[in-house]
């Protein structure tokens, strides 16, 4: 089952894993010119940005992109298997961790209707179908035919050793690539597998604790524009389906 | 409410904001009865620590009482009245990290973890009023707060103990305690420790307290270095000798000191030209500590000795002396306090009068003036050593 995802889905992000982004092109050209620039002043500020300047050049060059159109990543948690499969299988539950899903809805045990945020705040609808599945070890799921997007996803359970609780691999495989939420996130190489992973902290942090950790909407004294943009910018949080670009910057600034 | 907040670097300012409210099931709100100024947060307004914002309120040393309680929260673990002291690390309870009474490296209370996780690898617990990467939660240098997973930190404490002899126990007496529990301390040990500031006096005081038979202080202001006397310690002023390291082999029979605690962190003071390197790549953001202190502890340290560092680093250091570590088989131990497992047994300490933490409070001042404050504690003016500010006393500039 997950062959076949996988075969179907590759097509999507062909080429993009070998070819470097503008971005990181830009980051190579400016660092090393910023580079070669402190190397030709001959003196301590100079030093310091031909240091800081091949740094920003070397990490452009070593940074692998990852394809958009698939997503894994994987946690240990510190409950049973049989504790997180049961939160997981219940698809409601999906929303209370992933961020960027709006809703999940049962049709019955085994189909869903989920809605979730795509690019520029457009919400994206698709059902989907449990396509396998063994208690307190593994679920599969896949989208039906004429949704938005074709989305498949895995996910495994397996006992740590030691008594130290569960490891949750998850993968998601969709189509068409849905890019990434916001260009200073793909800036930030925070493609799909970040979301995932932040998604995966979010799942632990409701298992173990019983609450995710939040600071949003406690008090602060007066923000400045800068750290409006920041907010706005946050790679982690993304802007919800219908609203409006302006109200949610002029929200994120006054938010902690 | 009155806030202490962070408006830019060596900028302070007490702000008018809203009275923090309930956000998840296991918070609670404290009144805040007394709070203090951390020689930590001299970090911060200096600047050196990425990712403050401006409007963030300041203060992870505070204590009060519970005026309101989340759904989450049983009433035999905190209830409204409880008076309570908070530590400064936040810790769920339930991770792997809690499980093992790491509560400083707790996995789920750092709301910003992908930030820490980018500059360290993995995330630290959350901090109160203490940078975004820590979690960005509103601190304590105000009139109430909100505290995640009260029903793990806070601590309770009886009518008769004072505020100022409770309120350390928030951080820099256990961060004291824990600097000398490091440092695995063996009965006729030979302690230094480099700092005289409010937890390097803990740690002095801890050392004894754990079987030490000498501690060697290092500072080069004349009344912490009396208030180290005061505590049992012999003190180096290190701007008085030539070189510290070769002052520590003198006082020891050339074996060196059994045990290092470095009490100054990132922002240590020195003289020469290696000092003066690390100042200016520092304010270059080049190299964000200064690694003075780490580089004389390392070289001073008897062999096979250990290095205990309490204090404060934030990112990265240059020409540590690697080779010096490893040849003489040095341990170093470092880490935010893991509050919870010291904060109990302090308290009985306090309770039973053995131990009376007050000794280090040198300025009490209403909150209103803690901007004021910052600066005179860290250019040490008025003798300052510890500030704790009163979030209710009236605003009266002559107090």
């Amino acid at each position: 089952m997950a062959e076949n995802a996988r075969i179907r889905i590759t097509d999507a992000g062909r080429g993009r894993s070998r070819s470097m982004s503008p971005q990181r092109w830009g980051a190579l050209i400016g660092g090393g010119a910023l580079a070669i620039y402190g190397i030709t002043r001959r003196s301590p500020l100079g030093i310091a940005l031909a240091a800081s300047g091949g740094t920003v050049a070397v990490l452009a060059a070593k940074r692998k992109s990852s394809p958009e159109s698939s997503a894994s990543s994987t946690i240990l948690i510190n409950c049973t298997p049989q504790e997180v499969y049961r939160f997981w299988r219940d698809f409601e539950n999906l929303p209370r961790f992933m961020n960027r899903l709006e809703t999940v809805s049962k049709l019955d045990d085994r189909r869903s209707r989920w809605v979730a945020i795509g690019p520029g705040g457009k919400p994206i609808h698709w059902d989907a179908e449990i396509t396998n599945e063994r208690e307190n070890e593994h679920i599969s799921w896949q989208s039906l035919p004429d949704s938005d997007i074709q989305v498949d996803g895995t996910v495994d359970f397996r006992s740590a050793p030691a008594g130290r609780g569960t490891i949750v691999d998850v993968h998601i495989e969709y189509s068409p690539s849905l890019g990434s939420a916001n260009t200073f996130a793909k800036f930030l190489n925070k493609g799909a597998n970040f979301a995932m992973r932040q998604d995966l902290r979010r799942l632990e942090a409701m298992m173990e604790a019983g609450e995710v950790p939040t600071i949003e909407g406690q008090s602060h004294g007066p923000r400045d524009f800068i750290t409006g943009v920041m907010r706005f910018a946050d790679p982690t949080q993304p802007i919800p389906a219908r609203s409006n670009l302006k109200e949610t910057f002029a929200a994120r600034r006054r938010m902690a | 409410m009155k806030a202490v907040c962070y408006m830019g670097v060596e900028k302070m300012s007490v702000e008018t904001v809203p009275d923090p409210t309930i956000l998840n099931p296991r918070d609670a709100i404290v009144k805040i009865s007394s709070t203090c100024i951390c020689g930590s947060d001299l970090h911060l307004y200096d600047g050196f620590v990425p990712t403050m914002e401006q409007g963030d309120i300041m203060g992870h040393e505070f204590m009060g009482e519970v005026v309101e309680v989340g759904a989450g929260l049983k009433p035999d673990k905190l209830k409204v009245g409880d008076r309570v002291v908070v530590p400064f690390t936040i810790a769920c309870g339930n991770c792997f990290f809690c499980k093992k009474q790491l509560w400083s490296l707790c996995n789920n209370s750092n709301p910003n973890y992908w930030m820490a996780e980018e500059m360290m690898g993995y995330s630290p617990s959350g901090l109160f009023g203490y940078t975004h990467m820590m979690g960005g939660y509103a601190g304590g240098q105000a009139q109430y707060a909100r505290v995640p997973f009260a029903d793990v930190g806070p601590i309770k404490v009886p009518e008769g103990i004072s505020d100022e002899k409770a309120v350390f126990l928030s951080d820099i007496f256990p961060t004291g305690y824990f600097g000398a529990v490091m440092a695995d301390i063996e009965p006729g040990d030979t302690v230094a420790v480099w700092g005289c500031g409010p937890v390097a006096q803990f740690s002095i005081r801890s050392c004894f307290m754990l079987g030490a038979e000498r501690v060697i202080a290092i500072d080069r202001f004349d009344y912490r270095l009396r208030m180290a006397q005061a505590g049992g310690a012999e003190t180096i002023n290190y701007e008085e000798v030539d070189d510290v390291v070769q002052t520590l082999k003198d006082m020891t029979g050339n074996i060196g000191p059994d045990r290092c605690i470095d009490a100054v962190g990132m922002e240590a003071h020195d003289h020469g030209l290696m000092y003066m390197m690390d100042r200016a790549k520092q304010m270059a953001r080049i190299e964000m500590d200064r690694p003075v202190v780490l580089r004389q502890a390392i070289q001073a340290c008897r062999k096979g000795g250990t290095v205990s560092v309490p204090g404060v680093y934030a990112g990265f250091i240059d020409k540590v002396p690697m080779g010096a570590f490893m040849n003489k088989g040095l341990t170093m131990r470092a880490g935010q306090t893991h509050m919870m497992r010291y904060m109990k047994p302090l308290l009985d300490k306090i309770e039973k009068g053995e131990f009376d933490p007050s000794f280090v409070i040198s300025h009490r001042v209403p909150i209103d003036r803690a901007p004021e404050m910052y600066k005179i504690f860290r250019d040490k003016k008025e003798n300052c050593t510890k500030v704790v500010l009163d979030p209710w006393a009236d605003g009266a500039r002559a107090a």
